[in-house]
């Protein structure tokens, strides 16, 4: 597709996408204000991972893109071919043969490498947002490490209820200094984030970059007497049997019976051929 | 038996073709063309233009005839399209005061230089279904049309200024920020707040302005003047060292005359609303001049009373239309993932409150 450039943005302004990765990796955790650029698919759609991916992306890249953990999901479709149209890229299913992932809601089960990238899609980069609506105030939070609110917010869930009641979007503190919203992962992800691959994060709408660098420190919040505790459904995939990856669940039928698969299609995938060879 | 959610890709393929066909909608049907559009929902091409922020009337029409006329996705293929534009450089500042008005009325004065002129507006038509327009054979009875009057027309903000009734603004040359270049930063300046609300959607800058006349932040607007009508721009060429007019851009200005300020040793003055629109929105125009004002409350020495039309990042990070429905409708996509790991906190907080109350009811 000759009418637009390599991977659709403009040089400039993947230099200026580049720059804000740059200063993400170099402050981990911390929110990079970048100039999103409107792009051809709506807000919400994944438009930050897109813009940091084409940034990433160069001619020789294995692009992988996923959804919820899947390769067949329709927005992931369709970001793929996206970047097959505009940057003519090889593309792949196979989380080991890729050097740049994009996903959404999901770490892949398979670690990740150092010659691996792995962009997210973020909605709302700002772990402080629902806690506190302003932007000036929440930088400024940030800014003194003032980071209180958020602990009387995981204290109250416990009082309330027994336990911290997030499941999803857990949020992490980085290297000990800036707390981040790791997008929408389940907490049962959090503990993949400590990884030898880069991880990038785009929120598009919002105008921030983010990232964390490989072998970083990430530690989801918690208490001394209410530890942090990756969960997940309690059975095996009824695919492949593992009982270590985060399961799907599935209703079969008018009854409500129901079955718990990967999420993850590569990795279950990649299961039941080894044990079918 | 589990059949995993295949064939993405062929579905988003024939969801496309049947969305061409419903676009098209029935062959037998003439097509509209782009003209059709362009002419005849000219006021659909103006918001277009206007929230897409690109002056291109024929992109407008044919963003619309794309979107199936809702204008929010015409708008939204028009932003696509405006960012891979290359930039080559900006235009001198428009001069309004220069505008050949086709509409040019005050609210305030009863006659002024220039005078009051109609033009094609809605305000006094009877809101009757014309149904021989049904008939399709309309013919225009002729109407005995006054030469257009091309002379500028004097501002009436500037007969206040003059006897200093009316807050001045202060002319400036500095380089306005550009909020498709630059992240969003607050607090905004207003230059940046006035390229946010002429590209904010026009019921929610509608919205936020009529909050204002509802009592939340109001600041008594009176349409000190609005005019409608077409401005040259000026674009200066590096080599030739000098502005020449590139083209002509249709738009609405309005100037509203608000509240005055004023204390025992400051005199009192009326200040200013402003709006400024791609092609004719006088809706839009009037409503961004009433949420300008409202964010001026800082500026102006009032106090803030908590309304949402006074709060800056509120108004400007929910006027966009484009971010805004990317936003709410991606909750459509699949978030199979969350809510799993919902259901399963919710299924292990009541297994345990069951437990509990179980226990309790045991001793």
């Amino acid at each position: 597709m000759s009418d637009y450039n390599f991977a659709y943005l403009d040089e400039q302004t993947k230099r200026m996408i580049r720059r804000a990765i740059l200063k993400g990796v170099a402050i981990p955790g911390y929110q990079v204000p970048f100039a999103s650029r409107e792009m051809p698919m709506p807000y919400g759609w994944g438009t930050g991972g897109v813009q940091v991916t084409a940034a990433c992306l160069t001619p020789d890249d294995q692009l992988k893109v996923i959804d919820q953990g899947a390769d067949d999901t329709t927005n992931a479709v369709s970001i793929r071919k996206f970047f097959e149209k505009t940057a003519e890229v090889a593309t792949t299913e196979h989380t080991s043969e890729a050097t740049v992932i994009q996903t959404r809601h999901r770490i892949p089960e398979e670690p990740l490498g150092e010659d691996q990238i792995l962009v997210y899609q973020v909605p709302i980069p700002e772990p402080l947002r629902f806690l506190e609506p302003r932007e000036t105030e929440t930088r400024k939070m940030h800014s003194l490490e003032e980071y209180g609110l958020m602990h009387v917010k995981l204290y109250e869930d416990i009082a309330r209820h027994g336990h911290i009641a997030t499941a999803y979007a857990y949020p992490v503190r980085v290297e000990g200094r800036y707390v981040m919203d790791p997008s929408p992962i389940p907490k049962f992800d959090n503990p993949k984030m400590e990884m030898a691959a880069i991880q990038l994060f785009g929120a598009g709408r919002e105008q921030r970059i983010y990232a964390i660098p490989p072998y970083t420190q990430v530690v989801s919040l918690d208490f001394e007497d209410h530890p942090f505790e990756a969960s997940k459904a309690d059975h095996p995939c009824a695919l492949c049997g593992a009982e270590d990856s985060y399961l799907d669940e599935v209703i079969v039928d008018d009854a409500g019976g129901r079955m718990f698969v990967c999420s993850d299609t590569d990795y279950c995938a990649g299961r039941r051929a080894g044990q079918a060879a | 038996m589990y059949v995993a959610v295949k064939g993405g890709e062929r579905a988003i393929d024939n969801a496309h073709q049947w969305l061409a066909e419903e676009r098209r909608g029935d062959t037998g049907v003439a097509e509209l063309s782009l003209d059709q559009i362009r002419q005849q929902l000219g006021l659909a091409v103006c918001r277009v233009m206007a929230e897409g922020s690109l002056y291109d009337p024929d992109l407008a029409a044919l963003a619309i005839k794309q979107a199936r006329g809702d204008l929010i996705e015409a708008i939204f293929l028009i932003r696509a399209y405006r960012t891979t534009l290359p930039r080559i450089g900006h235009s001198e500042p428009v001069e309004t005061s220069a505008m050949r008005c086709d509409r040019r009325i005050s609210a305030t004065f009863k006659d002024l230089p220039g005078g009051q002129v109609l033009g094609p507006t809605f305000d006094y038509t009877h809101r009757l279904l014309d149904f021989a327009l049904a008939a399709e054979s309309e013919g225009l009875a002729e109407v005995a049309q006054a030469a257009p009057d091309p002379a500028p027309k004097p501002r009436v903000t500037d007969f206040l200024d003059r006897d200093g009734l009316i807050q001045p603004e202060m002319p400036s040359d500095a380089t306005p920020p550009d909020m498709t270049r630059e992240p969003m930063e607050y607090p905004a300046e207003r230059p940046l707040r006035l390229q946010a609300l002429t590209r904010g959607d026009e019921g929610f800058v509608l919205g936020m302005a009529y909050s204002t006349q509802r009592g939340y932040g109001r600041n008594h607007p009176f349409v000190g003047e609005m005019r409608v009508g077409t401005v040259p721009v000026e674009m200066e060429i590096p080599e030739l060292g000098f502005a020449i007019e590139i083209g002509e851009v249709q738009l609405t200005e309005c100037e509203t005359v608000n509240q005055f300020t004023g204390s025992k040793t400051e005199p009192a003055q009326f200040t200013r609303g402003y709006g400024l629109v791609f092609g004719h929105s006088e809706r839009k125009a009037i409503s961004m001049a009433l949420v300008d004002r409202a964010l001026r409350w800082e500026e102006l020495g009032e106090d803030r009373t908590g309304a949402p039309a006074q709060d800056e990042e509120f108004v400007l990070s929910h006027a966009d239309n484009i971010q805004a429905t990317g936003f709410l409708e991606h909750i459509k996509l699949p978030h199979y993932v969350d809510f799993q790991s919902e259901l399963e906190l919710i299924r292990k907080l009541r297994a345990d409150a069951l437990a509990a109350t179980q226990k309790e009811a045991a001793e």
